[in-house]
């Protein structure tokens, strides 16, 4: 960021119009990288002058946020996404909305190929996580603190220094990432971080940034294996997919994807084979679907399959259809099938 | 029923007595407006022709013992004027007679049927059955008052009182008369047509009293008069056969040499022996011989003779530039105006001109296009639509290409003048088409609309420039600022030099070009397909939406 200031200074000293040049996110410039299993970004860049009338808003509010961020990190202070957004009315470079801001921050990314958090700006957080795990802070003011991570049954919430923590202690041999709270708090009193030695989150849908960068860690450092449990529609399907191999948003950004992680369900399959009660699917799941089956993520046939069934029966089911057995049931059957699909990963 | 049928012949008085509508007076609501407009104009037309710069008053109070009577009710319309005053014997034959004086001359005016007035007295007397009285100082002596009724039958004041007294110095003309008005109605015409006089006459001072007793003045803007029209001989072209009959009556030539050189306008002795070559006429005849099918004859020849010179358009007297822009910057207040005045031409033998303003912006105008139309300095007010200049500038005028918006609050004043306008009816609202006159005004309208096309470009750039401007004056220090803190530096940059008048304009200007190609431009091109579901299917649109829907990432 210092590099980044003194270029623009010395451009100014001399004269001349300071300008950014940076790696475009236009989507002709995403591409998917096979080697990676992610989308990341092509060769186009973009240059954004200051000496264009059009340009010299966002550029002065690009180079604000470096300026900003660097006093977080120089501070060792965290802000979130929506912090960023107000603070800059304080320093006469206000933003639209937090769209605006949103977009900027993620210029920001590209420009220092460095991912917000590292920049201590953080979303709103929402994902939870709980199991045998003991963490060790590293924030300031936390340094060497120890928390444990089955204390709290509501789970304990994945923010900047969950995120950041060492990981101290464990016996988990698996991580579950579920999408929704009501299942995530069943898994919690039908105890299968105990059944199972599973580490258990709640993504909360579509996993935060910061909750895909733990899987990742609690994947890479811990070496436990990742499964990802969704309803059964498209977008139940795209949240494990994200996971696995990363968004197109954050083409620009590394290691927030768990290639190894594995969609154990609830697939379009066991709609059929467990008879779980149904809803038709609408129009906009199916256009999801015809989407999803040309995404170049999806080219593994079992995922092909399953798309090609949803498109097949015409019908979508949620985690908590399973209910209709008696509450333990996903618990006691339907959990210990899919997860012979974790075995030797 | 008896076998024998009785032709009477009726006097012009009880033909527009019959007949009203024709000149205008159709109801309450509009005889109040025409009788004003008429009696304003006559006194208009007398103190230009005198050169005096006009100064006319307009009253209009209820008449009767109780003025809470609904409309249409009877009104007492009072006009004075700083005219030169009628001589007294003429006084009852002017105001009481239907298509008294000469109209063997032509002249630009603003009345044409030689009804004017007496129109207004006709229709007051036949509504309220109350005498008009004229008062009138043809030399700032005395005054001289008549009091009289017409004799719808016999075409013909009739006096029931005349007194003289003192004058105050002045000269002028006083009329007043009771007529059965809607004035509730009307008002709105009248308003405007005061406003839009004012517009155009620059040069007069008008004052206005309503019923309530609320007094407008329009002040004049300017002493200097468009110069007044001289009289001008009929054009050949425009002659048809009962005017030529009545020239015949009363010519006092003896041969048709002379008596088409005397009476008619550019004829001289060789295109004179000419004519009546062409026509089959000895130039010794004596007019009065002339017979019936001869005089049709002749007349049929005047309209094919090629070799009539065209009219000479001296005898027009435009507003010109000067008057018009301060009629319109008095009235409009317009941000910029001009004016286009368009050299003579001619119809049928009619000698015209056309005016064109515009005027843009300021406090007056509102969004879009409002006509003002004028012909011989009169506002015409009704049938906008029917009119030769709404057709023009709605249809055949494409304002994109001049570069106005069709909201910009545009002013469009249109005045054409000649010896005889073509109106379409006897109300004289609304010009007809006349392809001459629709040239004229396309031309002239274009051209004024080709200069507010340039001052709305200098203006929108001056705009950008100032744009600019202010906006690297706010970002720039800004710029600086962070920079130097990123940079850790402890002295701003010398930045101050991009800023530099000189240096920002084109600087930016030419950085503009490069920028525009792969910068932003591409950022947002990614915003607007991300709007729309992709349609290469990586169905990242719909992700985000998943995103949004859970709260964001």
């Amino acid at each position: 960021m210092k590099s980044l200031g003194s270029s623009v200074y010395s451009d100014l000293d001399e004269g001349r119009f300071p300008s950014l040049t940076f790696a475009s996110r236009s989507v002709r410039n995403i591409v998917y990288d096979r080697k990676l299993q992610q989308f990341v970004l092509g060769p186009t860049t973009v240059k954004r002058s200051s000496g264009n009338i059009k340009h010299i808003r966002p550029f002065t509010q690009l180079l604000w946020l470096a300026f900003f961020a660097k006093k977080l990190v120089d501070e060792k202070r965290t802000s979130t996404l929506r912090d960023v957004f107000y603070s800059a009315q304080a320093f006469d470079v206000e933003f639209v909305d937090q769209a605006e801001s949103d977009e900027l921050i993620t210029d920001l990314e590209v420009v220092m190929q460095m991912a917000r958090e590292g920049m201590n700006i953080y979303p709103e957080e929402r994902s939870a996580i709980f199991g045998n795990l003991t963490i060790e802070y590293t924030v300031p003011g936390y340094e060497g603190k120890k928390a444990d991570l089955s204390a709290n049954p509501d789970g304990v919430m994945i923010g900047p220094a969950l995120t950041t923590a060492e990981f101290s202690d464990t016996d988990a041999e698996m991580v579950l990432a579920i999408e929704k709270g009501g299942l995530f708090t069943r898994f919690v009193e039908e105890r299968v971080h105990k059944k199972y030695k599973a580490l258990l989150i709640n993504t909360a849908g579509q996993p935060p940034r910061s909750t895909r960068f733990l899987l990742r860690r609690l994947n890479q450092e811990l070496g436990l294996p990742v499964g990802i449990l969704c309803d059964a529609d498209p977008w139940g399907a795209h949240i494990a997919m994200v996971c696995k191999s990363g968004s197109a948003n954050a083409a620009h950004l590394r290691e927030l994807t768990t290639p190894d992680a594995v969609w154990l369900g609830v697939w379009a399959s066991d709609i059929v084979k467990y008879k779980l009660p149904s809803d038709k699917l609408t129009e906009i799941d199916i256009k999801r679907l015809y989407e999803l089956k040309a995404d170049p993520r999806y080219t593994d046939r079992m995922w092909h399959n399953e798309l090609d069934t949803f498109l097949k029966i015409k019908k979508k089911s949620e985690q908590e259809a399973f209910a209709r057995y008696g509450l333990s049931y996903i618990v006691e059957k339907y959990l210990p099938e899919k997860l012979e699909l974790l075995k030797g990963k | 029923m008896s076998n024998k049928t009785a032709f009477a012949e009726i006097s012009p008085s009880e033909f527009f007595y019959r007949n009203r509508d024709l000149a205008g007076f159709t109801n309450p609501a509009r005889a109040l407006y025409m009788a004003v407009r008429e009696l304003a104009e006559n006194s208009m037309d007398a103190a230009e022709l005198a050169g005096t710069p006009p100064d006319v008053y307009v009253r209009i109070i209820p008449d009767g013992a109780n003025p809470e009577l609904p409309d249409p009710r009877p009104y007492r319309l009072t006009v004075i004027d700083n005219g030169p005053g009628v001589a007294p014997q003429h006084v009852p034959s002017a105001f009481g007679k239907v298509f008294y004086g000469s109209k063997y001359v032509l002249r630009q005016s603003r009345g044409m049927f030689g009804l004017g007035g007496t129109m207004a007295i006709l229709y007051g007397q036949i509504t309220t059955n109350r005498p008009v009285t004229v008062t009138t100082s043809p030399d700032g002596r005395r005054k001289y008052s008549f009091q009289m009724m017409i004799d719808i039958g016999e075409n013909r004041p009739t006096v029931l009182r005349r007194f003289v007294s003192d004058a105050d110095g002045t000269t002028g003309t006083r009329v007043d008369l009771t007529l059965e008005g809607d004035y509730l109605r009307a008002s709105q015409k009248i308003t405007d047509y005061f406003k839009q006089t004012a517009l155009v006459a620059s040069y007069a001072n008008l004052t206005f009293v309503d019923p309530n007793g609320q007094v407008t003045f329009y002040e004049r803007a300017t002493t200097s008069m468009p110069p007044a029209p001289k009289e001008t001989l009929p054009h050949p072209y425009g002659i048809d056969v009962e005017a030529f009959k009545r020239i015949i009556k009363f010519s006092e030539e003896h041969d048709m040499k002379s008596f088409m050189v005397t009476h008619f306008h550019r004829v001289g002795d060789k295109i004179a022996v000419k004519f009546l070559e062409f026509a089959g006429v000895s130039p010794r005849l004596p007019p009065k011989r002339l017979n019936n099918n001869q005089v049709v004859s002749v007349v049929d020849a005047l309209q094919r003779f090629p070799d009539f010179l065209q009219p000479d358009a001296t005898v027009l007297s435009p507003v010109g530039e000067e008057i018009l822009l301060a009629g319109v910057n008095k009235e409009l207040q317009p941000e910029f105006s001009t004016v286009v005045t368009r050299p003579p031409s001619s119809y049928s033998g009619f000698p015209f001109l056309v005016e064109v303003a515009i005027a843009y912006g300021g406090k007056v105008l509102q969004p879009g296009m409002r006509l003002f139309r004028f012909a011989n300095r009169i506002p015409l007010l009704y049938d906008e639509s029917s009119d030769v200049s709404f057709e023009v500038l709605n249809e055949q005028v494409d304002w994109r290409r001049y570069h106005v918006p069709p909201d910009a609050p545009v002013g469009v004043i249109t005045h054409i003048c000649s010896t005889r306008i073509p109106y379409k009816t006897v109300g004289k609202e609304y010009i007809a088409d006349r392809p001459e006159i629709e040239r004229e005004i396309k031309n002239a309208a274009r051209e004024a609309l080709r200069r507010l096309g340039i001052f709305l470009s200098r203006k929108g750039s001056m705009e950008a420039v100032q744009r600019k401007i202010n906006i690297y004056g706010k970002y720039l220090p800004l710029i600086a600022k962070f920079s130097t803190e990123l940079a850790g530096e402890k002295k701003p940059p010398k930045y101050r030099k991009l800023l530099g008048n000189d240096d920002v304009g084109p600087a930016a200007a030419n950085q503009r070009e490069e920028g525009t190609e792969n910068g932003r431009s591409d950022t947002e091109e990614q915003l607007s397909v991300n709007a729309d579901p992709s349609p290469d299917g990586t169905g990242i649109e719909i992700e985000q939406k998943k995103i949004d829907e859970y709260g964001g990432s």
